[in-house]
């Protein structure tokens, strides 16, 4: 008798356990897709439309959530879990769905001309302490910033320097340097930003400065006024404004005009590009002889004044070449440079 | 405004925190939800926007007043809204005769409309008339999608992708599972989505796995998908960009053979063979005025096994 009870003990505790475990197992055709760290379950499994009958509906709905669900539940179960302050947590893995971002990613700011410059020599920042020890009020202050160590702006005794004006304000004059050296750093991080974001800023020369002279006005307003859609030739005139000079206007032939002139032309041409004879400009040859000449002479002054001897450039003895000598056209010549044998190619 | 932003140094550190905040980041917070009612809405419009913000708290900002506007035509208004706030999720409820009960889900890229996706309402039941203890606000609640729809058809592939923006909570590292107690259910059959919101019992089962018995609590609706307006693919894969810096990095030195055993190479500085340290055989040992050649034990230090 007491086998029998044991026996039938055992059968229900059995029973028990196949009930508990099947309670969290689930049928599926399909297995769910998972996105664990979105906590987000797929399931692509078909639904019958006969299922979503009117009556039974919500039924319909509500065991198929449970199902979904359960089958969520014990991935998430798989996870690790650790105890933080008597709570279990389970961590998720990151998100393997790819959802669009809210806004573009940062772009990188692009280096400063000081930036580029440091990189450029290797110029490594060097790391500084915070706070400063300062001497005069025994205690230490910040490098920088409000009530800093060494703020010479709030100094009550300043010592006038004996080249100074007696007169000179000192402390108006500390006051103002620094109101420049403000501005010129506004000026520099600005600058800086026009430069990363290719915004275009007008030259140095063009820019308003607190006095300008009479030239830069003038070329100022030059400037401004020729930047309008037409050039400038609708912009008004002061009185006593000169106007504007034309500049040469180029002229050229029709295309299909006059044959034998044409016919003329060419053949010159061809003639031209035929001799063996080079083609002499005088004026251009007479300008680089005299500019020659010119150099030469400054050039020694320069030697003798330096008191070196002996130099035998061989201009010197070429001077007196004359205008055959030289010979051809300026195209080859160049500004500024001597030649060892003029007229010698 | 992002070119003036570098210009204009902000003067407090309030003012900098608040726009360090709104500036682009590598990973972006949770998105928030902008939930405004058109030119004329019914009372089941209403009822339900107030809902969803409630489901979305606090990650959302409800208006009050109507806008007269149609997201449909004319997005200017919505930019600008979203400008405002830095919301880059958006739900729009209005009612007509043309389209009755009418919800617009979207959002926007870099604050301009990248997805619209229009909704009507067939059968809507409210927070307030399922009585049934709720959810604290705030949970991450666990969403489920079922039905084949929302992996064939491109429309049902985006309003899912649109859902999982909306409803998610910000990513955590971690969760409570004590606290897994929201679950938002949606099912898609013949173009109409019927969207369920249940919390969850957790109940005693045999193994460490509880079993889970569903509640109804939430707002149950039932929508019809009408009209949608999507992003082109470029612009869709554009606003999908990672940036760089956070793909993970890749360790060097692992590599696998076809068995899966898992191989590393170690460096090994240049040994002394004479003086390595081997058996000592006491009757090899040097004798004064003997000579004993060694013998030279060749170690090949180049790859050593790792088991994976």
């Amino acid at each position: 008798m007491a086998a029998c009870s044991v026996e039938e003990l055992l059968a229900k505790a059995e029973a028990q356990e196949a009930e508990t475990l099947k309670s969290i197992s689930v049928q599926k055709e399909l297995d769910l897709e998972f996105d664990i760290g979105n906590l987000l379950a797929c399931d692509k499994n078909r639904i019958e439309p006969r299922d979503l009958r009117e009556k039974s509906k919500e039924d319909f709905l509500r065991a198929l959530a449970r199902d979904n669900t359960q089958l969520l539940v014990n991935e998430i179960w798989k996870q690790p879990t650790e105890r933080v302050e008597e709570a279990i947590v389970a961590k998720l893995p990151e998100p393997t769905t790819r959802l669009p971002r809210e806004k573009l990613p940062p772009k990188p700011r692009p280096p400063t001309k000081w930036e580029q410059f440091a990189k450029l020599k290797g110029i490594k920042k060097k790391k500084k302490t915070n706070l400063v020890w300062d001497e005069t009020a025994k205690e230490w202050k910040r490098r920088w910033g409000y009530k800093r160590a060494g703020d010479d702006t709030k100094e009550w005794l300043i010592e006038v320097p004996e080249s100074a004006d007696p007169n000179e304000d000192q402390f108006a004059k500390r006051v103002k340097a620094k109101k420049e050296r403000v501005a010129k750093n506004e000026l520099n991080r600005l600058k800086n930003i026009a430069r990363s974001q290719k915004v275009k800023i007008p030259a140095i020369t063009l820019t308003p400065k607190a006095s300008q002279s009479k030239d830069e006005l003038a070329r100022a307003e030059s400037v401004a006024k020729t930047s309008t859609a037409s050039l400038g030739r609708f912009q008004d005139r002061l009185p006593k404004e000169n106007p504007a000079k034309k500049g040469k206007k180029r002229k050229f032939e029709p295309l299909i005009g006059n044959f034998s002139n044409e016919k003329q032309k060419q053949l010159e041409l061809l003639k031209v590009m035929d001799t063996k004879k080079p083609k002499l400009d005088i004026t251009k040859a007479v300008n680089k002889q005299m500019r020659q000449e010119d150099r030469e002479e400054a050039a020694a002054k320069h030697k003798k004044a330096a008191g070196k001897k002996g130099r035998k450039g061989g201009s010197m003895g070429g001077k007196p070449r004359g205008k055959g000598g030289k010979g051809k056209k300026a195209a080859g010549g160049g500004g500024g440079k001597r030649r060892g044998k003029p007229g010698k190619r | 405004m992002t070119q003036l932003d570098s210009v204009i140094k902000p003067k407090t550190k309030r003012s900098k925190r608040f726009l360090e905040s709104r500036a682009p980041k590598l990973t972006e917070d949770v998105k928030s939800a902008m939930i405004m009612k058109g030119g004329n809405t019914s009372q089941t419009v209403t009822q339900a926007l107030k809902d969803i913000y409630s489901l979305k708290k606090p990650n959302a900002v409800l208006y009050k007043k109507k806008n007269i506007t149609r997201p449909f035509e004319d997005s200017t208004s919505l930019e600008f809204f979203s400008k405002k706030t830095d919301c880059s999720l958006f739900l729009f409820g209005s009612h007509n005769k043309k389209r009755p009960n009418n919800f617009i889900f979207g959002r926007l890229f870099d604050f301009h409309v990248l997805d619209m996706i229009e909704l009507g309402i067939e059968k809507y039941v409210s927070l307030s008339e399922i009585k049934a203890s709720k959810c604290p606000e705030g949970t991450k609640p666990m969403l489920v999608f079922a039905g084949e729809a929302f992996d064939t058809d491109n429309e049902h592939r985006r309003l899912k992708s649109l859902l999982i923006d909306f409803f998610r909570g910000p990513t955590v590292p971690a969760v409570r599972l004590a606290g897994l107690e929201h679950i938002l259910h949606f099912t898609a059959i013949d173009g109409k989505i019927y969207m369920r919101s249940y919390r969850s019992l957790l109940k005693k089962s045999g193994c460490r796995t509880p079993r889970i018995e569903l509640e109804e609590i939430g707002p149950s609706f039932d929508f019809v998908l009408k009209r949608t307006h999507l992003a082109s693919d470029d612009l869709y894969k554009l606003a999908h960009k990672q940036p760089k810096a956070l793909k993970p990095k890749k360790k060097k030195n692992i590599s696998h053979d076809a068995f899966g055993t898992k191989f590393g190479r170690v460096h090994m500085q240049k040994q002394d063979l004479s003086k390595l340290q081997t058996r000592k055989m006491k009757g090899l040992r040097k004798r004064r005025g003997e000579v004993v050649t060694k013998e030279q034990e060749g170690q090949a230090p180049k790859v050593a096994k790792v088991e994976s």
